[in-house]
């Protein structure tokens, strides 16, 4: 069993094994995070170069904790200090990269399809870590491995992904995982904030809060991405709070082994009361946790396949 | 294919071993087994079973993956990337004797690994080293304590070790021509 793709580009490269073979890998990864010492010998010697063309806490730390724990050499280039403020394009700036030979390169990038231009131009196995409102699938993958822990299995669980659904990446490839591997999705924000045919996708959506959170098993909020909003889409954030808002009245709803779910960063007070965010049903800290396990098991599956051209 | 062991003699020879470690240490006492996956963890818990048996006292035991140590692992062409299992060590090493068990003894290279592996887990008093069969061509300057059977081998043949847990049977087979 091993990826067929040579590079991670979005969950809709993966099938229902792959998942799994990614989800089973970080299991194993996960255990090295309680060790004395943090650290394996399995990508010595390989260059990872982790290209943000967005601000990122998060992924990237995530990206780089997972790149150092299989003693891969890391080089983060954060875009506000690089050549692209001055002007250089996404191709002129990643081919100079590329003739310092990394192995990989991990990228986000505001534009959608930014990493599969990479993929088609360059000989490093790329890694998308966030292509603008398009694919997110490391944290797709690390909502899935999260949920898995919890609940033992995917299918037939009902997900409710509530917020601005418009803008997120996190989303898209979170349907697309968890369609796949047999969950259903419930997807609950705004009118204005839910993209068009969102249906076709095989989720429900609705604009109603109470009935997405009904019996779910999971509840993952998403945040209002305001820096992607060039235009009015709610009123206030403390009207989208009374009515989006996941507080603890609402989370009694939900099935009594609920967990709830954050890709963060979050905005407590508007999308999440405090008390949820802090409370016995939250595994946000967790997420964060397992996003390094599943990076490790992204990294090291994809080092198999350095070799191969497409 | 002949059968090199059948299932009397893999136990009489895990017995054996086991009252060779209770000689060996005298006794039990911060003992503590790590088998090797696949075979080499539920070689280990027998073991661990005969202990108890011989000497009434529980040996820890735990269950190690090499994969991220291997040697070989980034230098293969192209290939899928072996799987990588968990590491299940539930106590502390520091100090321990720390006793390694594996099927077979080939090259040296899996056990290789196993000391980096288990060394990062703490600073172990000791390591020995288990071998239900040692078929010899070493390429590492490593040597088994314990051995249940040592078995002359050419290059081109292969040591099949089945094990009731995972095989549904207990025998050694040696494969292939001896030429």
């Amino acid at each position: 069993m091993t990826l067929r793709s040579r590079h991670l580009l979005g969950i809709t490269d993966l099938g229902a094994e792959e998942i799994e073979l990614v989800l089973d890998t970080a299991e194993a990864m996960k255990e090295i995070a309680a060790r004395p010492i943090k650290k394996v010998p399995t990508l010595r010697g390989r260059t990872v170069v982790n290209l943000f063309f967005e601000p990122s806490t998060r992924t990237r730390t995530s990206f780089e904790v997972a790149e150092k724990r299989l003693s891969a050499d890391t080089l983060s280039v954060a875009v506000a200090q690089s050549s692209v403020t001055k002007g250089e394009t996404l191709l002129d700036t990643v081919r100079n990269l590329e003739a310092m030979a990394p192995d990989m390169i991990v990228m986000r990038h505001a534009s959608a399809g930014a990493p599969h231009l990479l993929a088609r131009l360059c000989r490093s196995v790329i890694i998308n870590a966030g292509d603008g409102m398009h694919e997110h699938p490391t944290q797709a993958l690390l909502d899935a491995f999260t949920i898995r822990e919890h609940k033992k299995r995917l299918d037939g669980l009902k997900v409710a992904i509530v917020g601005d659904l418009l803008h997120s990446r996190v989303l898209r490839s979170n349907i697309t995982l968890l369609n796949t591997m047999g969950a259903q999705v419930w997807a609950c924000g705004p009118a204005t904030l839910m993209p068009a045919g969102l249906a076709r996708f095989g989720v429900r959506p609705t604009t109603s809060i109470d009935e997405a959170v009904a019996d779910a098993d999971v509840v993952m909020m998403l945040r209002i991405q305001h820096e992607r909003m060039h235009g009015h889409y709610i009123p206030s954030t403390r009207e989208y709070f009374t009515l989006f808002g996941l507080t603890p009245e609402r989370v009694s709803r939900a099935r009594p082994d609920v967990i709830i779910m954050h890709p963060g960063p979050m905005n407590r007070g508007v999308e999440i009361d405090s008390d949820v965010a802090d409370g016995p049903y939250s595994v946000i800290l967790e997420q964060v946790a397992n996003g390094v396990a599943v990076r490790m098991a992204v990294l090291y599956l994809l080092a198999g396949q350095e070799g191969e051209a497409d | 294919m002949p059968q090199v062991m059948d299932a009397d003699r893999m136990g009489r020879a895990l017995t054996r071993i086991a009252h060779e470690i209770l000689e060996r240490n005298r006794g039990t006492s911060d003992l503590a087994l790590v088998g090797i996956r696949t075979r080499g963890v539920p070689l280990a818990r027998r073991i661990a079973h005969s202990l108890k048996d011989i000497n009434h006292t529980d040996v820890p035991t735990g269950a190690l993956d090499i994969t991220l140590y291997r040697d070989d692992l980034m230098r293969h062409a192209v290939g899928p990337q072996p799987l990588v299992r968990r590491t299940e060590i539930p106590f502390s090493i520091d100090d321990k004797r720390i006793i390694l068990v594996d099927d077979v003894l080939y090259t040296g290279r899996t056990i290789r690994s196993a000391l980096d592996a288990l060394i990062d887990f703490g600073r172990p008093r000791s390591i020995q080293l288990i071998v239900l069969v040692d078929r010899g061509h070493r390429e590492l300057p490593i040597k088994a304590d314990y051995v249940g059977k040592n078995l002359p081998t050419s290059l081109k043949q292969s040591v099949q070790v089945r094990l009731q847990e995972i095989d549904g049977e207990d025998e050694v087979v040696l494969e292939g021509d001896a030429a």
